[in-house]
């Protein structure tokens, strides 16, 4: 039964959409209850397939779709692929999609009105596509599925006000482009080797010794700008801060999290099992220095927005911006401590963007302002609220035992190891940066006091005075702000195993 | 410099005629999402870029001798007469005019179907995209009242925050 | 990107490595032994790359409940409602004479295409793409209120979740026989013929799936498009 859980993994929550369909919009709760049910069921099954491959071995699991065997020893039908580190990966995004479908229950309706059974559905679907990318060994399948997330994304996004119309449409064009590319590289590939699937062209690319040939070049550099759009990688970032900001407040802390980081683990995959070490980080392509100072301008460029942002869900967004940077960084490194760094930080990002996306949320819904005055007083009124927020904010700027400081300190090493040091003085920019907007942050929570109340302040429930208006709020939206929080410092405890697996996992790779 | 140029071009365009046709289609297509003002327009560029890459896809596959990839046994009778006659110019040595030899199929004769398959799945995604591409951008002009992108941006500043 | 075509193979060279390839190879010599189904492009699409097929009908799905999530208004316009259903005709007397002459044709053409998918260019998505023009057709001639009585919302909405879910449902079938996921030969136990005859007849069955799907999102699609989501008056 173990080496069918990859495909469960993937059918639960599609038929938890097809059944919340056929609900309909009349019964919102089960529509709720169903997904809730889905999600939790896959994250089990994924958290079952993590055990499984490290029981084996650290073993990959590889399940081929259709049963069709290989064929002169290249595959035929469409393999799935799991090891250790995609096991990972899908354990956090299914997690993540639990976690963030309890927070849900309270806003769903208010936020999308009558259209809870599309938002549902749409959202599980989300979470089929992101595994799926993560599992796939297949390259085109591997476009299909990214295309699945981007156009749940733009659905889900379009669902809110005027202004998320707009981002989304921008989001639509530039997404558009992103996958094009990726599809025109994975062509020129097809053309030059035959197959589609990433183990079989690497060995054909070997066995051919095509790497001097200029359209692999070409194949390459193309899917890295496609893939590097769809993560929001400086400058191609341009749809991300109006997308996620202005997206309803549900949507924002299901893809925030999670889009760009799986972006993140297809480039390491398209670098690592792709296209292969030597090939990357041979010395004959000037690529790599040119990626770390773009990752560079990235880091500085995002935290530098992001402190002067007023708003407090665009400024998150920009650190996103500035967390894709110590990916990339980290990935170009050309050791493999730097990829490995890069990919638990793969790992700490989301726990920590997710926590920090959910406290945000809370706090501009009860406040009903989002700019950062909203945070004044805060410590005071909504106390649980606020230690969450805390733990995501330590996070971001790396202070242990938060996984924010082992995924710097890891990346640090590795730029170190490598001999980067703008990549470095990057990293430590940008901590010292992000603790000048948190600590703003948090000197406002504690000694401010509500002077001026906006205009449109639109209370949370029925009390509208705004002093005794905002306090907390019901426990089953703080619930999944804790569970957030625990997660930082699980993964932050956890580190030291975290890295091992991964390290192994990554030297595992057969030359 | 002629002799130059007309070898640049023999060896190297009048072949691969097809690959630069698709790229100046794909610049086409990418020109109008990026500098077009009216949201349509950009969208009618993604639709060229989409298809661009769709043609180059399919004519991967394309082979000299081949035919459609369906493997018919009905039709050799009665085409009997045209694939002889359309035999004497290819390369191949079968003596019978029948696609299907005995019990192995010569696979030159067939277009490589690998490419369709994988073309029929981005056309769907293609107007997938773009069908939900129309319903966001109804969706702006009825709040916005226009489709220019550079109105919209004008009415979204004086009144933000 | 142009410097890459220097690279590239000619047109119509049936050496190179994609079309020499071991893949396509295999694709053409063994399709029709393995699975009895001469057409290669259905068999590849179907069978061998069966997974990609279902999330490509899951995208149709995806677009389609999109635009009813981005568009759809559901407050019913109340006043003149029913004033507005009647005068609600449609095309002229030409188009609905026509069209009430040449849609039955259009419908089981496209059946047609469905089913000999096999053996003739065709297939679920074909075919499904020409049975959603159909009630489109009908729509444009008899006015979207006629329309919307043959294939309500809900009912396209029960339509298209049905379509993906006898391809999901079958490749599960799959998986309790024992085999993997959309491996059809499992179920040569419960279909008539051998395991190669399985094969066929399954894609015979996912097919029709996908032409569920594809017909109720094309008429869905439009019914949203063409009436800014309020699905009152049509084109």
């Amino acid at each position: 039964m173990t080496e069918h859980f990859p495909v469960l993994i993937l059918l639960v929550p599609l038929f938890g959409a097809l059944i919340v369909v056929l609900l309909g919009k009349e019964r919102p709760n089960q529509c709720w209850m169903t997904s809730l049910i889905s999600l939790g069921i896959s994250s089990i099954i994924s958290l079952f397939t993590v055990v499984a491959v490290l029981a084996d071995k650290f073993q990959t699991i590889r399940y081929r779709m259709g049963g069709w065997p290989e064929s002169n020893g290249y595959e035929v039908g469409i393999e799935l692929r799991v090891d250790i580190l995609a096991a990972l990966v899908v354990f956090a995004v299914t997690f993540v999609g639990f976690v963030n479908t309890i927070y849900s229950k309270t806003r769903a309706e208010a936020e999308v009105q009558d259209k809870v059974s599309f938002f549902y559905a749409l959202i599980q679907l989300l979470i089929v596509g992101l595994c799926g990318i993560v599992m796939t060994n297949d390259a085109f399948n591997l476009y299909v599925l990214i295309e699945i997330t981007s156009l749940t994304s733009y659905a889900l996004i379009a669902m809110g006000n005027r202004r998320a119309a707009l981002s989304s449409f921008n989001y639509v064009i530039m997404g558009t482009i992103g996958a094009s590319f990726y599809l025109l590289g994975v062509g020129y590939l097809y053309i030059k080797t035959g197959t589609l699937n990433i183990d079989d062209i690497r060995m054909v690319l070997g066995n051919n010794n095509l790497w001097e040939h200029q359209s692999i070049i070409v194949a390459f550099i193309f899917i890295m700008l496609g893939v590097w759009t769809k993560m929001a990688f400086f400058p191609l970032h341009g749809w991300l801060p109006n997308a996620y900001a202005y997206a309803p407040s549900m949507t924002g802390t299901f893809m925030a999290p999670l889009m760009t980081k799986v972006m993140v683990y297809v480039m390491i995959r398209v670098m690592v099992w792709l296209f292969g070490n030597e090939f990357v980080y041979s010395g004959q392509h000037v690529w790599g220095e040119l990626v770390i100072w773009m990752s560079v301008i990235a880091i500085v460029a995002g935290s530098l927005l992001a402190l002067a942002r007023t708003d407090i869900k665009k400024m998150l967004t920009y650190l996103i911006v500035a967390e894709v940077g110590y990916m990339v960084g980290g990935a170009w490194l050309g050791n493999v401590t730097g990829q490995a760094g890069a990919f638990y930080h793969i790992l700490s990002d989301a726990a920590m963007t997710f926590c920090l996306f959910i406290a945000a949320s809370i706090i501009v819904l009860r406040v009903g302002d989002s700019r950062v005055n909203a945070f004044d007083n805060l410590f005071r009124k909504m106390p649980l609220t606020m230690i969450g927020f805390t733990v995501g904010a330590l996070s971001m700027i790396g202070l242990p035992p938060t996984c924010g400081f082992f995924s710097k300190w890891y990346l640090i090493s590795g730029g170190i190891e490598a001999g980067q040091w703008e990549y470095v003085c990057a990293l430590i920019f940008s901590s010292l940066v992000n603790a000048v907007i948190f600590f703003r942050i948090f000197e406002r929570a504690y000694f401010g006091q509500i002077t001026e109340v906006k205009e449109d302040f639109v209370p949370f429930d029925s009390d509208a005075n705004p002093e005794t208006a905002i306090k907390e709020v019901p426990w089953s939206m703080l619930f999944p702000l804790f569970i957030a929080s625990g997660f930082v410092l699980l993964v932050g405890i956890m580190n030291r195993t975290l890295f091992e697996w991964i390290q192994t996992a990554l030297k595992m790779v057969n030359t | 410099m002629d002799p130059i140029i007309a070898t640049f071009i023999e060896d190297n365009i009048v072949p691969k005629f097809n690959y630069w046709i698709y790229v100046i289609l794909m610049m086409i297509g990418l020109y109008a999402m990026i500098t077009k003002n009216n949201l349509m327009k950009k969208l009618i560029g993604m639709a060229i870029f989409q298809t661009a890459i769709i043609l180059f896809y399919v004519s991967i596959g394309v082979k000299d001798t081949a035919g459609i990839p369906i493997i018919s046994h009905h039709g050799s009778e009665h085409h009997q007469g045209a694939t002889v006659h359309s035999e004497s110019g290819s390369s191949s040595e079968e003596v019978s005019p029948v696609k299907v030899k005995n019990n192995t199929i010569d696979k030159d004769k067939y277009a490589n179907p690998l490419p369709h398959v994988l073309m029929l799945t981005a056309i769907v995604v293609g107007v997938s995209t773009l069908g939900l591409a129309l319903a966001i951008s109804q969706k702006i002009f009825k709040s916005f009242g226009t489709l220019e992108e550079d109105e919209i941006l004008n009415k979204l500043r004086p009144g933000s925050q | 990107m142009l410097s890459a075509t220097k690279d590239f193979p000619d047109w119509r060279d049936k050496d190179s490595p994609a079309n020499e390839g071991t893949v396509s190879s295999f694709y053409i010599e063994k399709t029709e032994d393995l699975t009895k189904v001469p057409n290669m492009v259905t068999a590849v699409l179907a069978d061998f790359r069966g997974y990609d097929t279902m999330f490509e009908t899951i995208v149709i799905f995806i677009a389609g409940i999109g635009i009813i999530a981005v568009l759809r208004n559901f407050d019913e316009p109340h006043s003149s409602s029913i004033q507005r259903e009647n005068n609600d005709e449609g095309g002229g007397l030409l188009a609905r004479f026509t069209c009430s002459l040449i849609l039955p044709f259009i419908q089981i053409f496209s059946l047609y295409v469905v089913a000999h998918g096999h053996h003739s260019p065709g297939g679920g998505f074909q075919g499904g793409v020409m049975l959603g023009a159909s009630y489109i057709l009908l729509a444009l001639a008899f006015g979207l209120s006629k329309a919307k009585e043959r294939f309500s919302e809900r009912r396209t909405m029960i339509f298209a979740a049905v379509g993906i879910f006898i391809y999901v449902g079958w490749g599960v079938l799959c998986l309790l026989f024992g085999e993997e996921f959309l491996d059809y030969s499992a179920l040569n136990s419960i279909l008539p013929g051998d395991a190669k005859m399985a094969r066929s007849y399954s894609m015979l069955m996912v097919e029709i799936g996908v032409a569920f799907t594809v017909t109720a999102i094309m008429f869905s699609m439009y019914s949203n498009l063409s009436t800014r989501g309020r699905l009152s008056k049509g084109l």
